[in-house]
């Protein structure tokens, strides 16, 4: 299976979630879709697409708070990111852990140095600064000096 | 409930490349659950770097590992390449690929060296060390580093390999190949280590998809995945080699994969030095003028998996965020499945086998009683315990001769 048929196939299944959809080349697709679903999407790559779930990169812009989900495809050297956009003062989303444990711990990290939320995490304690960190100080936002 | 002692191995031991504790719940000699804490050794790298250019940034990356330290280089070159759309000269194709590849060797016997270690064959630990040394004199030759190499560049790499170089590097393959022969025997031959590794610390197919790990400790439980071949960067779509992977998912396995992989690695460095003889001399990189806005996803694989880098451009010389992602990122969390259920005599070997980077020189894991808080075990003492164990393996295997 190509790039392209695993894309055409995605659209099918996800027309009115997608937002837009950034082709660079047969090895890097980037797709913005609704956070709310996350859960069915990440599902879908997860278990019936055969993806695998590299990490997830937040970033903290002026359009508010973004997250990259990066899944493999690497039978064909696909790297799709997922894109989301999140609420700029109450950043939340529901947690991919209850699927699967490789996101667990970029969840917390991410909980911890932006500040996102993530919903029913199993366990959502910090990763990186347990016991020795402010509470409501995250680090890698862009305001943080 | 039955009571459970609690044994820290960390923050600092010889397990572990940078200081971080486990946790080992046991009832008796078996673990029975596994914590994990870390951050003693945060630096904060992603914030630094998107106050850093894109120049400096190499040297930034080029320490978050003192062992695989090109390979964090190499995936964050992809990244803005990507993000650029840059395409290498041969030359600096090649070149790159014989760094990480001679970084392969390195690393891998490195690893031997410390499994050996940790199941009391310390022969093995000063062979396998000793072979090691010429390959990072190769590099002090190629570099002027033994170590953090300063060799990669946007556009290209900063030296070049010239001619007079090759038959040197040749030789060093040469030897290094021998020895590898030696070592491979000493440990696939070896009934004792046999009974140490075999069965011990299995990850299953399943548990290897569900954490996502990378690199030898997938390919030693059956998914053929590596990004050389799944997603060819630099030489490595234009050299013949192909991945080596191992079913059993257990210690051995491992062992198992890393020792043939450094034949494969020996050979596409022959194959890229023939190739640097038929390149110009001098053509290791091209002009860069800026970096355009965009995302970058790279990667490389590092000895121990897939390294990802995430850099967000926009416009400017800086990143506006670079997320990375180093393998024992997502390696260690299996000891949750690999350790559970085993002696502690086996969870050093189950903890080493995913090789969690070797950096550190400061050591210390202790035993401590969860009630009373006295302490019961030390680090030599838990490397001893392991020692123990095989000598006691030695004993019953001799007998029945």
């Amino acid at each position: 299976m190509d790039t392209e048929s695993i894309i055409e196939k995605f659209k099918e299944e996800f027309n009115s979630d997608i937002l837009e959809i950034v082709t660079k080349n047969q090895k890097r697709v980037i797709i913005t879709i609704m956070p709310d679903s996350i859960i069915n999407v990440a599902g879908y790559l997860y278990k019936t697409a055969g993806f695998r779930f590299i990490i997830a990169s937040a970033l903290h812009t002026k359009r508010g708070f973004e997250i990259h989900y990066h899944f493999s495809k690497d039978a064909v050297g696909l790297i799709l990111n997922i894109h989301v956009i999140l609420d700029k003062d109450n950043p939340q989303i529901e947690s991919l852990s209850n699927m699967f444990n490789a996101s667990n711990w970029i969840e917390r990290e991410m909980h911890e140095l932006f500040g996102i939320n993530f919903l029913n995490h199993p366990n959502q304690e910090k990763l990186i600064s347990e016991g020795n960190w402010a509470e409501g100080v995250y680090p890698l936002r862009k305001e943080f000096k | 409930m039955s009571k459970k002692t609690l044994i820290p191995i960390g923050p600092y031991h010889p397990l572990q490349e940078e200081p971080e504790l486990f946790k080992l719940y046991c009832d008796g000699e078996i673990v029975k659950d596994i914590k994990w804490e870390t951050g003693y050794n945060h630096r904060g790298i992603e914030k630094l770097s998107e106050s850093k250019t894109y120049e400096q940034i190499f040297f930034l990356v080029e320490r978050i590992c003192g062992i695989c330290s090109s390979s964090h280089p190499f995936a964050f070159a992809n990244a803005v390449e990507e993000i650029a759309d840059i395409e290498l000269t041969n030359r600096a194709k090649y070149i790159r690929s014989i760094i990480g590849e001679l970084e392969r060797i390195h690393s891998h016997l490195l690893w031997v060296g410390l499994a050996g270690h940790f199941l009391g064959y310390n022969t093995v630990f000063m062979w396998a060390w000793k072979y090691r040394e010429p390959v990072l004199d190769l590099f002090e030759m190629i570099s002027g580093n033994r170590n953090s190499y300063a060799m990669f560049k946007v556009g290209g790499v900063r030296r070049d390999i010239e001619e007079i170089k090759i038959p040197v590097i040749q030789k060093v393959l040469d030897d290094v190949k021998k020895k590898t022969d030696l070592l491979t025997g000493a440990v696939m031959d070896d009934p004792v280590i046999h009974a140490r590794t075999k069965g011990v610390g299995i990850l299953t197919r399943q548990d290897i998809i569900d954490y996502a790990a990378v690199g030898p400790t997938a390919r030693a439980s059956g998914l053929a995945i590596d990004v050389r071949k799944d997603d060819p960067y630099a030489a490595y779509p234009l050299v013949n080699w192909k991945v080596i992977t191992a079913q059993a998912g257990d210690v051995f396995a491992k062992a198992e994969v890393r020792l043939l992989e450094m034949y494969e690695s020996i050979s596409i460095i022959e194959q890229c030095l023939e190739g640097l003889k038929k390149e110009k001399e001098g053509d290791i990189a091209v002009k860069i003028k800026e970096i355009p806005e965009g995302i970058g996803n790279g990667r490389a694989e590092a000895p121990r998996g897939e390294v990802f880098h995430f850099v967000q451009s926009d416009g400017s010389n800086s990143p506006v965020r670079h997320k990375i992602r180093a393998p024992s990122y997502v390696n260690i969390a299996t000891f949750k499945k690999s350790c559970i259920g085993q002696t502690i005599a086996d969870a050093t070997i189950s903890l080493a086998a995913v090789d969690p980077c070797y950096c550190c020189t400061e050591r210390m894991a202790a035993a401590y009683d969860s009630n009373s808080g006295d302490k019961i075990m030390n680090a030599n003492e838990l490397i001893n315990a392991s020692v123990k164990r095989t000598n006691e393996i030695k004993k019953t295997i001799n007998s029945q001769l």
